[in-house]
């Protein structure tokens, strides 16, 4: 076959263009979002927690009852134009409740997730950091800590300490942390030999610095995903312990406690039971799909 | 292999030895004494009943005494129904408890493993989405939610099932589905990621190239090997099953352990959340290590990482 000279043109060598990146360089978070973004699963969880949040901050503003006032005068009232979400046995609004106790039940999510983290770094960061018997030791703490069943501890230290918010939170707090530091160890393990934190180290800084600027800053991801799996599991908790008598006391409203004042009355009043329930799952579906795709998008392994 | 289990037995025991002298002292601490809710009793008769519980005693003594209680496999007495031990209270109700438990880990590990098994076979088709969307919504809602569902839908709407109550196997079937949906999507998704990774080995490409039957390497090959993670999973199955039977068994009215102690935490009963707490505790704790053994045993690789790990 004969194919004319004059198709063919001399480019000459362009070295500067051939080396040219014509992609947009993205940071590792950028990254990470982008491929969140195709998880479409997780992205309606994303959208399903804004709502949840969003309904939280200003769902009691949104109708003129109060969660806790009473009025017996309408009682058991199923949901209707004027109570949006019925009303329950001392004829408080349904509507101001469940949206009262989702500030309650996420709060202490988050709340027992920063708990964990906080205790959760600093156990685990020095571990790992520190290695040898530093690392030995605490970590044989943990070890055995974590044989301690955690719905029990957390039961006897309610029965203990007494009901309450905070001697909620502290209970979940207190072997919740392990599985944080041991995530937080496993990261600093496997950074800490990389040569950024010997060149660190090399320019004079110190343990401290070496953590708060280098280590944890690179685990970020594992520990963000943790914390977001710890909050529903939280407010599983929070929940079950209310199921079971050691629950928040009213009037605060909580999930739980609606669901199980809602449990009594449910032969005869199913709306009392039916919408904390459809909020716990919809809260804990949310946050777990929200971390699960969170986990897909930051694991390497996954990257195309 | 023998280290291993030694190490894991030595764990074991300090894990417990922790609970049982949390328990110790958190009684202590616990606000009242025993008898407090009661009237007021003339001095005589309550230094008598403290003799006769070993409180007059100092603590280093009832400690001591306590630990040689719970080696010697007793629990202490109930302080609320004077007749009764929480020995009394685990042989009543454990039983029931235990038969329930066995219906959902057979319900969660049968149905979680079909349904892993079908949603990697059909990899990205409808069958998997719809395993995984169960999955999904079995993590997603609280064992109590599911069971007051079940119960309001399926008992007292369709009059399908009884409401409540422990009479016949017709009465267990609610409680047994509520309490195994949660580790029932568990062992679905592991069993599905599990199967998928097997799936993906040589051995599977060199079984299909020598004619064999999809049939063989599904059964032969592929779930003998994915299987092996889901054992591991059965020791978290136990302790939900466990802790899930507390709220399962009062919503369904059930006589079982479970239900006396939520009771008990109700009545502030202390002696007996201690006792049956510890009682708990073992359990849970020796059917985990069971469940490591069991593994070590069935998984040949497993016995390398447990020597390293020993060194």
């Amino acid at each position: 076959m004969q194919i004319s000279k004059d198709k063919f043109k001399v480019v000459g060598t362009q070295l500067g263009e051939a080396e040219r990146i014509s992609k947009p360089s993205l940071s590792f978070w950028k990254d990470v979002f982008i491929r969140f973004r195709k998880n479409k699963l997780a992205l309606f969880g994303l959208v399903l927690l804004g709502l949840l949040i969003f309904m939280a901050i200003f769902g009691p503003y949104m109708t003129p009852y109060d969660y806790a006032s009473n009025d017996l005068g309408n009682k058991n009232q199923p949901p209707s134009s004027e109570h949006w979400f019925g009303t329950d046995d001392l004829g408080r609004d349904m509507f101001a409740r469940t949206w009262e106790g989702a500030r309650i039940s996420i709060f202490i999510g988050v709340a027992a997730a920063v708990i964990d983290l906080i205790i959760g770094v600093f156990w685990g960061g020095i571990a790992g950091y520190k290695g040898g018997r530093t690392d030995e030791g605490m970590m044989r703490f943990a070890d055995i800590l974590y044989g301690v069943p955690y719905l029990l501890l957390v039961i006897l230290l309610m029965v203990v300490l007494g009901q309450g918010l905070s001697t909620m939170i502290i209970a979940m707090s207190i072997t919740g942390w392990i599985n944080m530091s041991r995530i937080v160890r496993g990261q600093v393990l496997s950074l800490k030999n990389q040569e950024y934190v010997l060149a660190a180290k090399t320019l004079g800084a110190n343990t401290s610095r070496i953590m708060s600027k280098h280590l944890i800053p690179n685990s970020m991801g594992p520990i963000l995903v943790t914390m977001t799996l710890t909050i529903p599991s939280a407010i599983f908790t929070e929940a079950f312990l209310s199921f079971i008598g050691l629950g928040l006391t009213p009037p605060i409203a909580s999930w739980g406690t609606m669901a199980n004042d809602g449990l009594a009355a449910m032969r005869y009043y199913p709306w009392r039971l039916f919408f904390p329930a459809i909020f716990i799952c919809l809260t804990i579906f949310a946050f777990n799909v929200v971390g699960d795709g969170l986990r897909d998008a930051l694991d390497p392994r996954m990257r195309k | 292999m023998a280290k291993y289990i030694g190490k894991r037995l030595l764990y074991m025991i300090l894990s417990l030895w922790m609970i049982v002298t949390a328990t110790f002292f958190f009684m202590r601490i616990a606000p009242g004494n025993p008898f407090a809710s009661e009237k007021k009793l003339p001095p005589e008769i309550e230094a008598n009943l403290n003799a006769h519980f070993g409180l007059d005693k100092p603590w280093y003594a009832q400690y001591w005494e306590y630990l040689v209680r719970i080696v010697n496999w007793d629990f202490g007495p109930s302080f609320k129904y004077k007749s009764q031990t929480v020995n009394d209270l685990i042989n009543e109700g454990f039983p029931v408890s235990f038969l329930l438990g066995m219906e959902a880990i057979f319900i969660a590990v049968a149905i979680g493993v079909i349904l892993g098994i079908v949603a990697a076979l059909k990899h990205n088709r409808w069958p998997d989405y719809t395993a995984m969307i169960v999955a999904v919504l079995g993590i997603s809602v609280p064992s109590f939610i599911m069971a007051s569902f079940l119960q309001y839908f399926l008992a007292i709407k369709m009059g399908i099932f009884p409401v409540a109550r422990w009479e016949s196997f017709m009465h267990s079937v609610l409680p047994a589905v509520a309490l195994a949906s949660t580790p029932m999507a568990f062992i679905a998704r592991l069993t599905r990621s599990s199967m998928l990774e097997v799936l993906a080995n040589d051995y599977i490409k060199t079984a299909k190239s020598k004619g064999l039957s999809r049939g063989v390497i599904t059964v032969k090959h592929t779930i003998r090997n994915a299987l092996l993670p889901v054992v591991t999973y059965m020791g978290p199955l136990t302790a939900g099953i466990l802790t899930g039977s507390f709220v399962i068994e009062r919503i369904f009215g059930i006589p079982g352990l479970g239900a006396h102690f939520v009771t008990s935490i109700n009545n502030r009963d202390y002696t007996v959340i201690m006792g049956v707490t510890v009682f708990y505790s073992i359990l849970l704790l020796v059917s985990i290590l069971l469940v490591d053994i069991a593994y070590g045993i069935i998984d040949p690789r497993i016995k390398l990482a447990g020597g390293k790990k020993g060194e």
